[in-house]
């Protein structure tokens, strides 16, 4: 699947050279807690046009949701944007107040989160969770609003759309809650969705509709998306654009090709090799030493480097971002050779 | 879990720390509030004072040849015929107030506290044993435990004593069988959980006999939420206790404790001596809310759930 | 649905079974039934013949049906102190009992819900510590004495409102009532608010720890990132979760009201089923005693079969079953 993906990735409509719909620049969300400061997020810059599908990949804790949330505005104590900026269609969302981003919210930037069961209030129906989403933003009467509901079901695949509108969640399977969810995050035709980890809690024959879908639908309006996950091959089948997140900072980004086709970060290729379908029959699955260290005590100087088998006299200072290749970014002091993958 | 806590949560618990034994952790957690430390210095010094209340109250309120029954109804501060002064005031009777009100304090907290150990030897046992032999014997003990915690307390108490009749024993008899209860259920449910734990198959591998394993394994296991709920039954009985003797039907007036007292002085307060019924009535509050406020913390730093 | 109900009911009917055996053989084997049933003050021939005419002298198998038929039809034994069946003596309080218990549990619940849902969302903030304070000051103190410091504070110092007594009653829809005038409230407003304090606090207590765990689930988060107004947030999302479990422990409470109830009547010399209570185990009218405690049971049962139909009715997915499509 990701050899295929590297060859066959194609811009997609509307990808064209305007003022690009989202641009992060080094953006900082620090958690204040008892024990310490946690930098979730440690200058993360990047940007997405519209249209484009941007994957942020990394494991757990790297700080690919919390840079979701930023976006949207979701961060509670003790966590806090300490510096940076998001510059969405212009206007920079740190500068809002909270009155603002909410009016935005749902309605020009939306959200999936990963567990649809938790996402969608157990003891409300299901029409009434999708009407809300467009009364908050539109002056729509009831009726025009549950039409609404009705055709953004059908829009993600799901039949008989008005019996499903009269459930419960706990009444639907995953894969139709999790539908629900995009229906509902698509249905005021939002300018940046942000998906985080929506397939991870699905099966995975659900997860490739669920793509699909997706896909389809940020095709046919034009919405950029965020998918955050830490699954690989998922990200490949969709993604315009990928960055790879470890400890806080993006350790490279580029086009989807690129990227898995010719990593230059020591993790980025430790990812791309641990994917069970890139290891030879019978031997050892290849696997990255060492843990994520923790977010309170990081090292000094590159965060991977205890676990890099390439790691140098350098790799004590903080390595800066670099541009080897246009569109190409990369935190590295001794970046791989860019050889393909096979 | 949240997402935002994550990664808070996995930095800490990458963290490696200092090693502590159980006990300090316990006591540095249980520190973390100046209120509870406060509260648990508070309780002691009313423990003491009321161990040693007859050394510390200016009269023995029980003894009549102190009490001078031209000194009745005197405000506080007031000096009486006898050259006495009656710091909190003095009663119907002519006792001083405060000596009544240590006095008092040493029967509500011995009755409280007596009960409290009685229905906590009680209930660990049942419980012990319901949760160990398990099976029919413990759905019956679980059932009969439901039936009396369905009901209110005041209630079950009352009905004992218009069964039962006066006098201290069978306060002390209503008061134990209005908390076994809770003893049971608590201990049962922890001691369900350890024996399932493998430190129980292995006491019973070594072929140690069963009452060992009990109470020299298990039981300290469980020991945490006991504390939790001993501490928060104390006060309940002694509020109970308190209030079975404000309604005449409590301690007899021979030992009074604090809720007699009150309800001696309610017939004053409508013609404005109101110190009578205060006094011991704040004297009361007071131990309670200290008794709660430990408890309380306790409850905070013991409960495995609320993980910091 | 229905299914539930019964088994239910048939549960209640087992319990109340029981129940009247646990009573019965209570009264028979911890005190001499002679002198549960029947004055102690009366002639020895008079004894004797009562206890010809209440059977006391026949195999106990046969009493405890006597005890049971007569149950059944209303006769619960008659007063020594006031010569009535005791089942209507109670029976006539028991409307003045119950308002004070509803006006209690709406206090509770007007006054507890929003100060803990007010201190679940901002734990930090001051007036939320003073709440939480609060509420442990409110049931640690006795009500005993609390009802006195009310007569004390609002009637005799301040004389706002009176200390004893019932107001002046009304009927509405059949049902009469001092809570349907206005000056009825001027003198439930103290006893009630003295029942209450305890279920504030234990209201306040609940409310914040539901708020407080619920705020963090993701179905709050999803509806802020939908960009609802705060209030519907909180009013619809989060409120119907917490209400729940709230509204469940409140109607079990109630039954402990109606308990409590007899401090309170006894303090402010309300003329309630409590008020009978304690002067009948003063007085050691026996026969009151039994009947109030069968009734007491009674209502439990019913309160309790009650909450359980109302929780399946509240949360759909007790009530739709854990379907899974």
């Amino acid at each position: 699947m990701i050899e295929a993906a590297a060859t066959a990735q194609e811009p997609h409509i509307g990808a064209g050279d305007a003022e690009p719909t989202l641009a992060v620049e080094e953006l900082k969300t620090h958690f204040f807690t008892k024990a310490g400061v946690v930098k979730a997020v440690d200058g993360v810059s990047f940007s997405i046009k519209r249209g484009e599908v941007l994957g942020i990949v990394g494991e757990s804790g790297s700080g690919k949701s919390i840079t979701g949330l930023s976006i949207i505005g979701l961060i509670d104590p003790p966590g806090r944007i300490v510096s940076g900026a998001i510059r969405f269609k212009g206007r920079d969302l740190t500068k809002l107040s909270e009155e603002e981003i909410r009016q935005l919210r749902g309605d020009r930037i939306a959200m999936i989160f990963q567990d649809p069961m938790m996402a969608l209030n157990p003891v409300l129906r299901i029409d009434t969770q999708i009407i809300e989403a467009v009364r908050a933003h539109h002056d729509v009467d009831r009726g025009t609003a549950l039409e609404m509901a009705r055709e953004a079901l059908s829009a993600v695949g799901i039949p008989a759309p008005e019996r499903r509108l009269k459930a419960y969640p706990h009444e639907l399977s995953g894969g139709m809650r999790q539908r629900v969810a995009i229906a509902i995050a698509f249905i005021n035709k939002p300018d940046l969705i942000i998906a985080d980890e929506p397939t991870t809690a699905l099966d995975v024959t659900i997860q490739a509709q669920i793509l699909h879908v997706a896909q389809e639908l940020c095709r046919n309006t034009g919405t950029a998306l965020i998918w955050i996950t830490h699954d690989l091959a998922v990200v490949s089948a969709i993604a315009d654009r990928i960055a790879v997140m470890y400890a806080g900072r993006i350790v490279e980004q580029g086009t989807a090709a690129e990227v898995i086709g010719s990593p230059l970060h020591p993790y980025t290729r430790g990812l791309i090799g641990s994917v069970p379908s890139h290891n030879a029959r019978g031997k050892r699955l290849y696997q990255i030493s060492g843990m994520t260290p923790s977010l309170l005590h990081l090292p000094p100087g590159c965060a991977f480097r205890n676990r890099c088998d390439y790691a140098g006299p350098l790799c004590s200072e903080a390595p800066p971002v670099t541009e080897p290749t246009q569109g190409r970014q990369l935190r590295c002091f001794y970046p791989l050779k860019s050889e393909a993958m096979s | 879990m949240s997402v935002t806590e994550a990664p808070a949560a996995i930095a800490e618990k990458n963290d490696a720390s200092a090693v502590e034994t159980p006990l300090r952790r316990f006591v540095s957690a249980y520190c973390e509030s100046k209120l509870a430390v406060g509260a648990a210095l508070f309780l002691l010094v009313l423990i003491l004072l009321a161990a040693f209340a007859p050394l510390i109250a200016p009269q023995n309120p029980y003894d009549l040849a102190q009490v001078d029954v031209l000194d009745s109804r005197l405000p506080p501060g007031e000096v009486g015929f006898s050259g006495m002064t009656y710091w909190l005031g003095s009663d119907g009777a002519g006792r001083d107030l405060l000596s009544a009100m240590l006095y008092g304090l040493r029967i509500s907290l011995s009755v409280g506290f007596l009960s409290g150990l009685i229905a906590m030897a009680i209930g660990a046992a049942i419980g012990l044993i319901a949760a160990y032999v398990g099976g029919r014997v413990d759905s019956l003990i679980m059932r009969i435990v439901d039936l009396q915690l369905s009901f209110p307390a005041i209630l079950v108490a009352l009905m004992l004593i218009a069964v039962l009749g006066k006098g201290v024993d069978k306060i002390i008899i209503a008061l134990v069988t209005v908390q076994w209860a809770y003893y049971a259920r608590t201990v049962r449910g922890s001691a369900l959980v350890e024996s399932q734990k493998e430190y129980v198959e292995a006491a019973r591998c070594l072929g140690l006999s069963h009452a060992r394993i009990l109470f020299r394994h298990i039981l300290p296991n469980c020991l945490p939420p006991l504390i939790v709920v001993a501490t928060v039954q104390a006060a309940h009985a002694i509020a109970l206790e308190a209030t079975l003797s404000f309604l005449g039907v409590g301690l007899p007036q021979t030992e009074p404790s604090l809720g007699l007292l009150i309800s001696n002085g309610f017939e004053y307060v409508l013609s404005g001596k109101y110190w009578i019924s205060t006094f011991p009535g704040i004297a009361l509050l007071v131990t309670i809310v200290t008794i709660n406020l430990v408890g309380d913390q306790l409850r905070d730093v013991l409960n495995p759930r609320l993980a910091r | 649905m229905t299914a539930f109900i019964l088994r239910r009911l048939m549960q209640s009917v087992g319990v109340v079974a029981v129940m009247s055996l646990i009573v019965f053989f209570g009264v028979h084997i911890v005190g001499d039934p002679v002198y549960l049933l029947i004055n102690p003050q009366a002639d020895q021939e008079d004894i004797e013949a009562a206890i010809r005419a209440l059977g006391l002298d026949r195999p106990i198998w046969e009493q405890y049906w006597h005890f049971l038929t007569g149950a059944l039809q209303g006769d619960l034994g008659r007063s020594f102190v006031f010569g009535e069946p005791a089942l209507k003596l109670i029976l006539d309080r028991m409307p003045a009992t119950l308002e004070l218990a509803i006006a209690a549990l709406l206090m509770a619940i007007i006054f507890g819900i929003p100060l803990g849902l007010y201190a679940g969302l901002k734990p930090q903030s001051w007036a939320s510590k003073t709440i939480m304070a609060g509420s442990i000051l409110g049931f640690s103190l006795p009500t005993f004495w609390v009802g006195i410091m009310l007569i004390m504070v609002f009637a005799v110092m301040l004389g706002w409102l009176p200390s004893t007594g019932r107001g002046p009653t009304a009927t509405f829809l059949g049902i009469t009532s001092s809570l349907f005038t206005l000056e009825g409230w001027r003198y439930v407003l103290l006893p009630a608010t003295n029942l209450a304090l305890l279920k504030i606090s234990l209201v306040v207590r609940l409310t914040r720890a539901g708020t407080r765990e619920a705020i963090h689930q993701d179905y709050i988060r999803f509806a802020r990132a939908k960009g609802l107004p705060t209030h519907r947030v909180i009013g619809v999302h989060l409120l119907k979760n917490i209400l729940i479990p709230v509204v469940t422990v409140l109607g079990l409470e109630f039954g402990n009201l109606v308990a409590f109830s007899v401090v309170t009547e006894t303090i402010f010399a309300w003329p309630g089923m409590g008020r009978l209570l304690i002067s009948s185990i003063q007085s050691l009218d026996r026969p009151v005693i039994v009947a109030y405690l069968i009734i007491i049971v009674l209502m439990f049962i019913i309160i309790n079969l009650v909450v359980d139909i109302l929780y399946s009715l509240l949360d759909p997915r007790v009530r739709l079953g854990e379907k899974s499509a």
